[in-house]
């Protein structure tokens, strides 16, 4: 794709408490790219996130940065203690002073600029994961790494969020690496899924992955399933003609051309 | 016309609660009501370090505070017991250990009530430079790792992500603890300094709206406390300590009773 990766793991292992929670995992994130994790609970998506982000060692194997990669970074069930009174305005601050008006901006980016002044405890589900992708790409990040960026968010909202994910990623021109639980609807603005179960067993275009027999075999026919229909409607909108593709997913490759397919 | 040593005790219980406050406040978001306990409970043994050493009890307060910090922050390392657990362990250990090293004190005078429960109206001149000018070094470190330690309090992977130092920041903020703890156990003793930290921002909570707001309503809240603990202390010969932590609580209750009706004016 685009230049070099913003980050690579090569065969990266680790373990904690004599079992066994990435295996060998490669992996890399390149610039303009969105890298979505799949994986059952406990496939260490997490933990994958925390080597890429410097919290966690790998025990064998090795990880390459970009030389001064900016990261923004959003955490999983980031849950605020009532305790402690912060309005959204502290929080998008908490670490880096900004202007107000790039506040402003950028709560207008992800769809909530009423809520500077707002108690963080008074949010939404939808509104709160708004709130912190916001602070996620304040600081003009080469890379998004995001956990679970819907947690608590309703189908719907969900959309919405990845599709201002990708806008997002347009605009500042940063590569994406997130966890999701969403397969069905994550898909539509994924370049490179890695299916995740200690290793990785299967990655590639999501078209691919939902094709791939250990994907299945990990979620099932009917997760496979959902996850293939929404490349359909994707060559619905970019069909070169204008036409409805109804074709199946291994005929039908009008989706995305900038993607080497493995068949 | 005052005492001098009603003056004293109100300077003394008014310089506490500047200290008190905003570290308090990181007590209650931080949960770690506990470590207080902790740091106490062992300032007894400490005390006894410093009478054995022939140097001011405080000092002696102050490293057994530190050394306490130090092996619960290498303990943590190990990810088998939780923290509450090691803390039990350190704090009734330390306790045990300061009970037993006071008992082979008998030689010398020991006012182990004092230490257990404080006695402001007996704070000395020594005592106010010591709460003044720890204060103040106290206050000043606190200011400087202010950001980063409110940043770590919300998030820890998220602010070391953004540059934030977890180790330096966390080790100064369990210094200043034991600073805190072994200067306001003047006041109110081993068996409540907990209270003095964690009552008057509990009560201040409702109040704020920012961090900064939060802890400025705690040294106001906990300076009526001392005003109104003394002031019953001496009308009605009560322990001063107690009094104190009493007209606190007192505080707490109505500050649940405003926001009651806060509450009923808003549905």
């Amino acid at each position: 794709m685009t230049g070099s990766p913003l980050i690579e793991i090569r065969a990266g292992s680790l373990s904690r408490g004599g079992r066994s929670i990435l295996d060998h995992v490669d992996m890399a994130v390149r610039r303009r790219e969105i890298v979505t994790l799949v994986g059952p609970n406990g496939a260490g998506k997490s933990t994958l996130i925390k080597v890429a982000l410097g919290l966690e060692r790998l025990d064998t194997g090795e990880v390459h940065r970009a030389i001064n990669l900016k990261v923004g970074y959003q955490p999983q069930n980031l849950a605020l203690d009532q305790t402690l009174p912060l309005s959204v305005k502290r929080f998008l601050t908490l670490t880096q002073a900004q202007p107000a008006a790039r506040l402003q901006d950028i709560l207008g980016e992800v769809g909530v600029p009423h809520l500077m002044d707002a108690s963080v405890h008074t949010l939404s589900g939808g509104e709160w994961q708004r709130v912190m992708l916001a602070r996620a790409i304040l600081r003009q990040p080469d890379l998004l790494v995001l956990d679970e960026p819907t947690q608590n968010v309703d189908t719907a909202g969900a959309v919405e969020i990845y599709q201002v994910i990708a806008r997002l990623r347009d605009a500042i021109g940063c590569g994406v690496l997130m966890v999701s639980h969403d397969l069905n609807v994550v898909m539509a603005a994924t370049d490179q899924v890695y299916c995740l179960n200690g290793h990785i067993c299967c990655s590639g275009h999501p078209t691919d992955v939902s094709r791939d027999r250990e994907f299945q075999k990990l979620f099932g026919p009917t997760a496979a399933a959902t996850l293939a229909i929404y490349p359909h409607k994707h060559d619905h909108v970019h069909a070169p003609d204008g036409t409805v593709t109804h074709g199946s997913v291994a005929e039908g490759c009008g989706h995305d051309h900038h993607h080497p397919h493995a068949h | 016309m005052l005492n001098d040593f009603v003056v004293r005790a109100v300077i003394a219980g008014l310089g506490i609660t500047l200290i008190a406050g905003p570290l308090g406040c990181f007590v209650v978001w931080r949960r770690m009501a506990y470590f207080g306990d902790t740091l106490s409970h062992a300032g007894l043994m400490g005390v006894a370090l410093g009478i054995m050493l022939g140097v001011d009890p405080t000092v002696g307060i102050v490293i057994t505070g530190l050394v306490i910090s130090l092996l619960l922050l290498g303990l943590q390392q190990q990810r088998r017991l939780p923290t509450d657990t090691l803390l039990g362990i350190l704090s009734h250990a330390a306790l045990s250990i300061g009970l037993i090293a006071v008992s082979f004190m008998d030689k010398v005078r020991f006012d182990l009530m004092g230490y257990l429960f404080g006695d402001l109206l007996a704070v000395t001149t020594t005592d106010l430079i010591w709460i003044y000018a720890g204060g103040a070094c106290l206050l000043t470190a606190l200011a400087f790792i202010w950001r980063p330690l409110i940043a770590l309090t919300v998030h820890p992977d998220m602010a070391v992500v953004e540059g934030q130092g977890r180790l330096p920041v966390r080790l100064t903020f369990m210094i200043l603890m034991a600073l805190a703890v072994a200067i306001a156990m003047k006041v109110v003793g081993i068996l409540l300094v907990t209270a003095l930290l964690i009552i008057p921002p509990a009560a201040a909570r409702r109040f704020a709206t920012s961090p900064e707001g939060m802890a400025g309503a705690t040294v106001v809240i906990g300076g009526l406390a001392v005003v109104g603990g003394l002031a019953a202390s001496f009308t009605w010969d009560t322990p001063s300590g107690p009094s104190i932590v009493a007209a606190a609580a007192l505080l707490f209750a109505l500050s649940l009773v405003a926001g009651l009706i806060e509450d009923a004016r808003h549905a």
